[in-house]
């Protein structure tokens, strides 16, 4: 368990050195028509290299399954996830990261996300009992 | 491109996805954000505890940073009813496309999943969308 928690700290760490937990800097990255910033292109590819050579063998080993469907919910959900991260600058890891700002700006955003969570957690238990 | 900082984002990247790495090595998860948050408040409860671990470690370093390396950083004149439209957004999306950009972009790009390339194309797409509309047309 000590594990988690210690992943839990370098991936913090990764976003604050990275920039992605400033969203000023995450909104310059994604206002290409702007002062662009193609910084963030850069932690995507710097975080992909490492999973892209370890993802494969420790999912092997591990025999995790995944969804692989791609359908109207995963468009739908994506694209409502790109219109708030497009208003805010914050997906969720920076959002929670930035819990540490002691600002009502990420305490207001953290609350909400946790909310739309359920909110669609209640949306899916709705239509399972309709059917 | 004034603030363009290419060494510390891919040193942050490379960290990210050693994290990544580490939390499957390990625990056998997928270091989804999203997934880990709405997983605490899933029913019927699961695993809770590396849950918390994971979230707590996320925000001990955010007050690490601030105590040893740059103050935290403030943003001015960004109200919180955008605050919390853009969060229920982020947590409703997140929660019906099964992954935010941990999930679908660090994760899910590192196992060549074609579903995870689908989703990390639509939200870059919309949130440049929304960026452009919010910082130029309103």
């Amino acid at each position: 368990m000590i594990h988690a928690l210690g992943a839990g700290l370098l991936f913090g760490v990764g976003l604050w050195l990275s920039g992605m937990a400033n969203p000023r800097k995450v909104l310059d990255f994604l206002d290409i028509t702007g002062d662009w910033d193609p910084s963030l292109l850069l932690v995507m590819g710097g975080a992909v290299a490492v999973t892209a050579i370890f993802f494969r063998p420790l999912i092997r080993l591990k025999r995790i399954e995944f969804l692989e469907a791609i359908d109207s919910r995963l468009v739908a959900g994506a694209a409502l996830f790109g219109v708030g991260w497009g208003i805010a600058g914050y997906c969720p890891g920076p959002a929670i990261t930035a819990l540490s700002n002691l600002s009502s700006e990420s305490a207001v955003f953290v609350a909400a996300m946790v909310a739309g969570g359920l909110a669609a957690q209640a949306a899916a238990w709705r239509r399972r009992a309709a059917t | 491109m004034a603030n363009f900082t290419p060494v510390a984002s891919l040193i942050g990247g490379v960290l990210i996805g050693l994290a990544s790495v580490w939390l499957l090595a390990a625990n056998g998860r997928i270091a989804g954000i999203s997934g880990i948050l709405h997983g605490l408040f899933a029913q019927p409860p699961g695993d809770r505890t590396w849950r918390v671990l994971f979230l707590a470690g996320l925000i001990a370093a955010g007050f690490a940073w601030h105590a040893f390396v740059a103050p935290a950083p403030v943003r001015e004149g960004f109200g919180l009813g955008w605050a919390a439209a853009a969060g229920l957004l982020v947590g409703f999306g997140t929660r019906i496309g099964g992954g935010c950009t941990s999930g679908h972009g660090v994760c899910g790009l590192g196992r060549f999943s074609l579903r995870s390339l689908v989703a990390v194309m639509v939200f870059m797409g919309a949130g440049m969308a929304t960026t452009y509309v919010m910082r130029h047309v309103l």
